[in-house]
């Protein structure tokens, strides 16, 4: 079964570039660092929301009845998905009534997690990611690589050589500012013929009965008022109680995601646009399960600000595709296991428990907590790798007898020096594969401290 | 049983012990609040001037100026030709520089602030809040509402940052 040191291996096998990537994510992780602490009441803002959103999720069905009956009153048609494949044929249902062949999306991650594009593509729908990272991760065939960034893993001249081929731009021509110049046409052209416009939803307020969208491009916009249809896509706990509510969530979100005081654009999508209609799917795909969940519950209360992913050691290292999931980085490690446990098995123990990614996180989500949860029960359910048991039995026995760490400590001290490359080096120690072991030191940290304290 | 029934059978089922919500905190204030709006509209891309909006360059050279709101276009693409749009806001957020603008003042076709090639908002001088806790105070239930802070912008290529993505190329916020 390949797990994520092994899908991470091609990408760390090109050191200059996951070293690129590991600086660019830093940057972004530094621009929100400056946000935040240029906000003195920061830290009251993170326990608001997430009292905020742990109260919502205490009565989450009334609050998604109570934003159903206002989101009708205002006009707009309400479907509810038990799972991915309802949710895209509720949204083919919509398009294929309608006869529209022609839809724009602007980004949403739930669409992603429900691979909607190629079941619509396979019903003769021609869709168009219209935020400009997910255009080229569309046009390369690939899904994104981050929930926010999802064209960070790509340098300019893999962007420029993708636009030379499809969009027709000068061969060599790298500059971001040209090749988004040349998206933009081509996406306003895809925009301005679309039959319906998709965009996901960052909160759906009960007490108005509408969802807000927080972008930066106005693709989403423009996707959901110039199409005569809109249709928004949520997942069920996407719930903010009170319109108040948003001003938390809006202060953290953007500050959180890209260091931004907030997104070009908060739009609050109340109803349809003149003479157009508007729909709104709320998809439940497991959510309610993790609900149920004591220790994990805490994971809806995610916001997709992608924090925890620009901070997180692991991810900067290894990138989004090392993960296997639509969601990488902490917060995917801790929801992809609920879905398929012995598919994922691997991502609990892809990080370094450093917690930085509950550090970082703006509602609070306790991640590395969850990690080290899941951990257990992987281990308890057998999903774990014999070899990791094993390893871990060995160092439980070693770690419980004083003695025997010492005596461990003593022989490698003395025999590893001795032991010629190609037994250290071999295949049984993956760990050696990018890294060199330190020389041995020729004392113990106790044989120092002893010194030390009879000195 | 429908889908809608499942789902909220299962959450009721799955709904943790109640906890009360939280009151949002009070947010930072600001010694010159409409200083820090231009200040912060500035970094994001924006610029905010004083004066009379018709005097300004992209006015003076655009082809196509549409003021809002504007009730005769038959269709929304019937925009996508307009240089300049000019519209009233309600009033802008020093934190972060955004200005509320709401449906009524867009008019009937809502996607004229961003399909527009730049635009022109207009603002009355003293309507310039501390932040977005004071900001949600002031807004209503319009069937559609935007806070825009800035002209559309990306930075999906290698973190550079790119004015003008989809949307606006520019966004000058006028005081009156
Ligand atoms: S878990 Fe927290 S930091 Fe990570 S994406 Fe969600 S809200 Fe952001």
């Amino acid at each position: 079964m390949t797990g994520h040191p092994e899908r991470a291996l091609p990408f760390v096998l090109d050191q200059p570039r996951a070293h690129w990537h590991d600086e660019s994510l830093w940057f972004v992780r530094q621009k929100r660092d400056r946000q935040a602490s240029a906000l003195p009441e920061w830290e009251e803002l993170r326990n608001a929301a997430h009292a905020i959103k742990s109260h919502t999720m205490s009565r989450l069905a009334d609050y998604l009845a109570l934003f159903e009956s206002n989101a009708v009153a205002n006009g707009i048609q309400v479907h509810w998905a038990r799972d991915a494949n309802e949710h895209n044929e509720i949204v083919y249902g919509i398009l294929a009534e309608r006869g529209v062949t022609r839809l724009v999306k602007s980004k949403s991650m739930l669409t992603e997690e429900c691979h909607l594009n190629p079941y619509l593509e396979a019903r003769g729908v021609e869709v168009t990611d219209t935020d400009l990272g997910e255009r080229i991760v569309q046009l390369r065939k690939e899904p994104p690589s981050h929930i926010v960034l999802p064209a960070i893993h790509l340098k300019r001249q893999d962007i420029g050589a993708l636009f030379h081929d499809q969009l027709g731009t000068e061969a060599g021509a790298a500059d971001p500012a040209y090749l988004t110049e040349a998206a933009r046409g081509h996406l306003r052209d895809k925009l301005l013929n679309a039959g319906a416009g998709l965009t996901g939803v960052n909160f759906a307020v009960a007490e108005t009965g509408g969802v807000v969208v927080c972008t930066n491009e106005g693709n989403a916009d423009m996707g959901a008022s110039l199409p005569p249809i809109h249709i928004a896509c949520m997942g069920l706990e996407k719930i903010v109680p009170r319109l108040a509510d948003l001003a938390v969530f809006v202060r953290l979100l953007a500050r959180s995601a890209t260091g931004q005081p907030v997104t070009a654009y908060t739009s609050h999508f109340n109803g349809p646009r003149a003479g157009g209609e508007m729909h709104v799917v709320i998809v439940d795909n497991g959510r309610s399960k993790i609900l149920a969940e004591e220790t994990f519950r805490r994971s809806l209360n995610c916001i997709r600000c992608g924090a925890c992913l620009n901070t997180c050691p692991v991810y900067r290292r290894s990138g989004g595709y090392s993960y296997g999931y639509t969601i990488p980085g902490p917060i995917g490690s801790v929801l992809a296991p609920h879905r398929d446990p012995a598919a994922h098995a691997s991502l609990p123990f892809a990080s370094s428990l450093c917690g930085s990614c509950s550090d970082v996180c703006p509602v609070k989500v306790d991640l590395h907590h969850q990690l080290l949860a899941f951990r257990e029960r992987l281990v308890k359910e057998g999903k774990t790798s014999s070899a990791k048991s094993l390893a871990m039995s060995v160092m439980s026995t070693v770690f419980q007898r004083p003695w025997m760490y010492g005596a461990g400590g003593w022989l490698m001290r003395r025999v590893v020096p001795l032991m010629p490359r190609f037994v250290l080096y071999g295949p049984w120690n993956p760990w050696g594969l990018q890294r060199e072991l330190p020389p041995m030191p020729s004392e113990s940290f106790r044989d120092l401290l002893e010194k030390e304290e009879t000195r | 049983m429908t889908s809608r029934e499942a789902i909220m059978e299962a959450l009721r089922r799955a709904a943790p012990p109640p906890c009360e919500p939280a009151e949002p905190p009070r947010g930072i204030r600001f010694d010159d609040p409409v200083a820090k709006f231009s200040e912060v509209l500035a970094s994001v891309g924006g610029r905010c001037v004083v004066g009379d909006y018709r005097e300004l360059e992209v006015v003076q050279t655009a082809r196509r100026v549409l003021t809002c709101p504007d009730q005769s276009s038959q269709s929304p693409h019937e925009l996508a030709d307009v240089d300049v749009a000019i519209v009233q806001g309600e009033f802008g957020v020093a934190e972060n520089g955004a200005v509320w603008v709401p449906a009524a003042n867009l008019g009937l076709r809502r996607v004229v602030f961003v399909i527009a090639q730049h635009l022109v908002l207009r603002v009355p001088a003293n309507a310039i809040v501390h932040n977005m806790h004071e900001a949600y105070q002031r807004v209503g239930r319009d069937r559609f509402g935007v806070f825009i802070s800035g002209p559309s912008k990306t930075a999906d290529i290698e973190q550079a940052l790119v004015i003008g993505a989809q949307g606006p190329r520019s966004c000058t916020v006028v005081l009156e």
